[in-house]
């Protein structure tokens, strides 16, 4: 293992090892394991952010209360946890755009957005987020901001938890709840991505 | 410290590689190490601010070719061979064996009802980091900041993008553990954090910004110096 990187296998092998002592040290089980992998993979992730942003989307009120404290407003739809104790939203306007990173490690609203997906940890996206945003979105993500809207990127250097309330798309008056959740996606909480097309 | 995970601004990467769709876990040894950092934390191998310099001390060319979660299984040895809870001899001779026996079983244990009652308690209530504090804060929302350009050498939130760069207090979230010295061991101190907004302009230069683009990043009270404060100025006044 002497190479810069280690084959999947060697990986797998080493985890296994370091599994295997963090197990007789009662510090993991395989049971504890299972459970918290469990979690991320099917309880928690961005339709719990979606839930949010159409309650905002549909009540005032509750927006008002989303924009002044976060993670207050999400706890009234039962929504927190670690990696998002602190969050505040930052609203898309018809002037503004805002688009999360965290150029130092990974850092990321896990209560509402889940893990985060790998290309937003590659070195490639925290590098260029900050100094040609408009080019990594029209060139990676295939969407393009106007430039009479001002971008903001959000750097998460610290414990705050930044994420994105896209705007609702004209036309979806009357839309139900079910259809206005099919319109919220990951990309556009992380500021990366339209909420989805109206048919 | 100065090292090649402060990303902001590293040109010649190459593109953002976005895959159509992407498994939480794209490995099932990542199942195994995500859970590291939370049970770790809980048997007190360190505190975020520390997991986050264990994982920056990594070889840099390391650090930028292995796959994302690889980074926790340094910082998790780190931690554990600094503080005497693991043998890295006996590690390697394990990862001898389980290479050569990929499907050798993991050792035989009971479940434990707390460490499964953990787990369902710190994933809704999490580990805030907002403290009580006394200190009184240096800035408010509307001064005119710049941020030292002092470069320590173990960890802290300092990137070298905002270092020297002037901006304004957007957002003043009061006291919370300051990673400065949390991440060093020398405990959680708490000052206040601020959002400080600053132009892509003041970042890269005018002839090198995107247009009308800004960052905000925040920074805790020792890291800015006041460069005009904000006063109220009476309504009708000139500005």
């Amino acid at each position: 293992m002497s190479a810069v990187t280690r084959t999947q296998e060697e990986i797998a092998a080493r985890v296994k090892a370091l599994e295997s002592m963090l197990i007789e040290q009662g510090v993991m089980t395989t049971q504890a394991i299972d459970r918290m992998v469990e979690i991320y993979e099917n309880e928690v992730g961005p339709q719990l952010g979606a839930q949010v942003v159409v309650r905002a989307w549909t009540d005032p009120a509750f927006r008002a209360r989303l924009v002044a404290d976060a993670s207050e407003a999400c706890q009234e739809l039962g929504i927190s946890g670690l990696q998002g104790e602190d969050m505040v939203v930052v609203e898309n306007t018809d002037t503004v755009h805002n688009i999360i990173v965290c150029t130092l490690c990974s850092c990321y609203p896990w209560p509402v957005l889940g893990l985060p997906p790998n290309w937003y940890k590659d070195p490639q996206y925290r590098a260029a987020i900050t100094r040609e945003p408009r080019k990594v979105l029209r060139e990676s993500f295939g969407f393009t901001v106007p430039d009479e809207v001002e971008v903001r990127v959000w750097d998460s250097s610290s414990e705050m938890r930044y994420w994105v309330l896209p705007q609702r798309p004209a036309g979806t008056e009357g839309w139900s709840e079910e259809q206005l959740l099919a319109l919220v996606t990951r990309d556009a909480m992380i500021g990366v991505g339209p909420v989805g097309a109206v048919a | 410290m100065n090292g090649v995970f402060d990303l902001a601004g590293t040109d010649g990467l190459g593109p953002v590689v976005v895959p159509d769709e992407e498994p939480v876990f794209r490995a099932d040894w990542e199942r195994a190490v995500f859970p590291m950092f939370a049970m770790c934390f809980r048997a007190g191998f360190f505190g975020v601010d520390q997991f986050r310099h264990g994982i920056e001390l990594i070889d840099p060319a390391v650090y930028l070719k292995s796959p994302y979660y690889e980074h926790w299984i340094h910082t998790v040895e780190h931690f554990g061979e600094a503080l005497g809870k693991l043998d890295i001899a006996e590690l390697d001779r394990r990862t001898e064996h389980y290479l050569a026996n990929p499907d050798a079983p993991l050792p035989e244990h009971a479940d434990d009802p707390d460490l499964l009652a953990f787990v369902e308690a710190v994933v809704p209530a999490g580990a805030p980091a907002k403290r009580e504090s006394d200190k009184v804060a240096s800035f408010k929302v509307g001064d005119i900041v710049r941020v030292d350009r002092s470069a320590p050498k173990g960890h802290t939130r300092r990137a070298r993008y905002v270092r020297g760069a002037v901006g304004e207090v957007v957002l003043h979230h009061g006291p919370m553990i300051y990673p400065d010295t949390a991440g060093n061991g020398l405990g959680e101190n708490p000052e206040h954090v601020y959002t400080v907004r600053f132009s892509a302009e003041e970042l890269w230069g005018a002839e090198h910004a995107e247009p009308n683009q800004s960052v905000y990043f925040d920074v805790w009270d020792p890291y800015l110096e006041l460069v005009t404060e904000h006063t109220h100025r009476t309504e009708g006044a000139p500005a």
